[in-house]
């Protein structure tokens, strides 16, 4: 009899233990649903920091985890267009198609910029709804916290109690260090840079930099020669502090281009993992800020 | 209100600038930053599908300028039954290739809806896939219906536009026409482990090469497939794969010419088993393909026919028999591909494919009966040869949306003849960013 009270005990906790099984596209929203998860999430991240999002491949691994997963976590806006409407598709998980519970867009938390009045291929790779590399803006991080513990409480009724509580001591966090990120980064307000790919514009909004330039000729096509001597000519009339690049972009061009501008070449983390001190979503913020500051020396 | 509220904390600021404490200014600051998130909310744009409603809609241009020193007219593959699909080179000099128009959506929660029609340079409209594919079966199953790309082989699934070179392997020319796709119904399954195990079956009419269209009840063909994948480190995915195919062709005719150079037709009637085994590696410094990349790839074909042949000249106005004859009919054949594409720097890269056909064993009754024609008579089956073609290639794609390729090969199709082949392609594509399979 008491064993199998016991089983039955056993039984009636197994759901709370099962964690809820997280798919996310990229290393920020694997950070972020562990902030708010913690260990009653098992978070696989799609690619990491030194891959592309938008050229990853629908490789047989991704097809196998997204299998078994609860909730796909992603940005959206077409950031993942090139890869995972087939990993879905090929999942046979019917839990994690667009427009079900289990399918999360970060964008639909988000606020949007760079959002185009027309596409036109002829603009290179652009996004219809807008700039999709959007969790560089903490604010955005906030929001899409916000819609994320509600989803996955939505998901794991059990666990709603422990993922919000999670999400209000992170979001208390976050507000703290948004302010103090403000101040530290004042210096910043009005830095002239180059960048690479258009994947820092949230960043460069929100303190204020001055983006004079992409390596890039239009978005998604790789830095060419007769550009490169183009905005190399440009700088000469527009100086900048720094030429920035993504921790996964190609350096050549970048260090380059620095070189011949004679300004330091700043590789930032872009997302977590990218550098060592981007151990998390505020190292993140963190070392990117210090990184940049240290170029203004 | 809104205003009102932000009016009020300015002025708060304005007023108290030199007594405020820090903590205050703190405070003041994130109640501002607050009513700012919530302007936004209400600006908030909704993150729209595919979209909206309509269908995501791509089209894919092709073309070709080539050169060959044989005629892509009269292209065998030597020791094969034709297969009767698009197989041989591209023709001489400027030619438009197969412009692909595809459309997709989600037809409900339930299913999803594909069509990728080929708009062929001859002015037809060929049906290459027209599916539809649940979404909602659960259990790691997926069913699809209508016609499309068979699951077998690798290579098979992907679209011309995505392979790595102009044409398909010699392997998929003589034993599938260039691709297999019938109409019919396939059901997968995907293993819940985090190795990718995949298992599928297709039954379909069998209204193509290695099968014939017939009118009888029933499947004319059916596959099993099962594929394995997963990744080694971050920088290497892999996948391999071993696939079935059986087909029952009843009068899968042809036209060969006899001794005499005359037109006779044959036909062949009996079972068709083709076993592939394929895999595909790709190896991307961390998994980032855009700088340099390398992939590897490569399928063995072996297929097993047995039935009887059927020889009848008597169609002609002058036949040198007059009469039709019959005969058993055994072969085992076989064939493989290995090909190789590096990207050296971002738009560049390079490839280079070997393709090896053996007509291996074929046991032909009416020959062995003496009683008409003889080997010579027979001149693709009854001429043992081992086709053989070296490709090389190199493309530039000015973004993921354009390719131009130039292609070099030496093709030793036919018995005895060398062609070399040089052709420039052309490839772009419009409208919805498609999505590509591994």
């Amino acid at each position: 009899m008491r064993t199998l009270v016991a089983l039955v005990l056993a039984a009636s906790s197994w759901p709370a233990l099962a964690a809820l099984n997280i798919f996310a596209c990229t290393p920020e929203w694997a950070s972020l649903a562990n902030e708010i998860g913690g260990e009653r999430a098992s978070i696989f991240s799609a690619t990491n920091a030194l891959q592309d999002a938008h050229h990853v491949e629908a490789r047989p691994s991704l097809i196998a985890r997204a299998r078994r997963a609860d909730l796909v976590v992603c940005t959206g806006a077409q950031l993942e267009i090139g890869w995972l409407p087939l990993v879905l598709t090929q999942s046979g998980n019917p839990k994690i198609q667009p427009g079900q519970r289990g399918y999360f867009e970060a964008a639909s938390a988000a606020r949007m910029i760079e959002v185009p009045q027309r596409v036109d291929r002829a603009m290179g790779d652009v996004h219809p709804a807008g700039n999709p590399h959007l969790h560089l803006d903490p604010r955005n991080v906030a929001s899409v916290a916000k819609a994320l513990a509600q989803r996955m409480s939505v998901l794991d009724v059990q666990d709603a109690g422990y993922f919000l509580d999670r999400e209000i001591a992170f979001q208390k966090r976050w507000q703290a260090a948004t302010l103090r990120w403000e101040r530290e980064a004042e210096p910043l307000a009005g830095m002239p840079v180059v960048v690479y790919h258009k994947d820092l514009s949230y960043f460069i909004a929100w303190l204020g930099l001055r983006e004079i330039g992409t390596l890039e000729p239009k978005p998604g096509v790789p830095p060419s020669a007769a550009h490169l001597a183009e905005l190399l000519a440009s700088l000469k009339q527009t100086p900048v502090k720094a030429v920035v690049r993504a921790a996964y972009n190609d350096p050549r061009a970048a260090d380059w281009l620095a070189q011949q501008a004679q300004v330091p070449a700043v590789v930032v983390p872009f997302t977590v993992g990218g550098t060592d001190g981007a151990k998390d979503l505020f190292g993140l913020f963190e070392d990117t800020i210090a990184r940049l500051k240290a170029a203004l020396r | 209100m809104v205003r009102t509220w932000l009016c009020a904390t300015a002025l708060a600021v304005a007023v108290f600038p030199v007594r405020a404490q820090d903590a205050e200014v703190e405070k003041l600051r994130g109640e501002v930053r607050e009513l700012q998130e919530r302007m936004q909310e209400v600006e908030k744009p909704r993150a729209a599908g595919e979209n909206a409603f309509n269908p995501a809609v791509s089209l894919i241009l092709q073309g070709t300028a080539a050169r060959s020193s044989q005629d892509p007219a009269d292209y065998q593959i030597t020791g094969f039954a034709p297969s009767g699909g698009e197989v041989g080179p591209p023709p001489r000099s400027f030619s438009l290739g197969e412009s692909e128009l595809s459309i997709s959506a989600n037809i409900d929660p339930y299913f999803r809806g594909q069509m990728t029609a080929a708009l062929t340079p001859e002015n037809e409209v060929e049906v290459e896939e027209a599916f539809f594919q649940t979404l909602a079966l659960g259990g790691g199953f997926t069913l699809k219906g209508g016609r499309f790309l068979s699951g077998i082989g690798y290579q098979n699934e992907i679209h011309q536009h995505a392979w790595d070179f102009q044409d398909a392997p010699l392997a998929y020319q003589a034993f599938l026409g260039g691709r297999f796709n019938d109409d019919g119904l396939q059901l997968r399954w995907l293993a819940p482990t985090d190795l990718f195990l995949e298992f599928g079956a297709e039954v379909g009419r069998g209204r193509e090469f290695p099968s014939v269209a017939q009118s009888k009840n029933g499947a004319g063909a059916w596959s099993l497939f099962g594929h394995a994948g997963g990744d080694i480190g971050a920088s290497t995915a892999w996948r391999a794969g071993l696939s079935y195919l059986y087909a029952k062709p009843e009068n899968r005719a042809f036209e060969d010419l006899d001794s005499l150079g005359n037109p006779v037709t044959q036909s062949f009637s009996g079972t068709s088993k083709l076993w592939i085994a394929d895999f595909v590696l790709k190896w991307a410094p961390n998994g980032n393909a855009t700088v340099t990349n390398f992939k590897l790839q490569g399928e063995y074909f072996r297929r097993d026919e047995a039935g009887t042949l059927a020889y009848d000249d008597s169609a002609q106005s002058a036949p040198q028999f007059g009469t039709a004859f019959s005969g058993t009919y055994a072969s085992r054949q076989s064939g493989w591909y290995l090909q190789a594409v590096y990207q050296f720097m971002p738009r560049w890269r390079a490839g280079l494919r070997f393709d090896q056909l053996d007509s291996g064993t074929v046991s032909n009754g009416i020959i062995a009966s003496g009683a008409g024609p003889t080997a010579t008579d027979f001149a693709l089956l009854g001429t043992p040869h081992d086709p053989r073609r070296t490709t090389a290639m190199v493309d530039w794609s000015p973004s993921e949306f354009s390719r131009i390729r130039l292609q070099l090969a030496e093709d030793d199709s036919r018995a005895g003849v060398t062609d070399r082949q040089a052709l420039v392609q052309y490839i772009f594509s419009l409208g919805a960013h498609g999505a590509h399979r591994f």
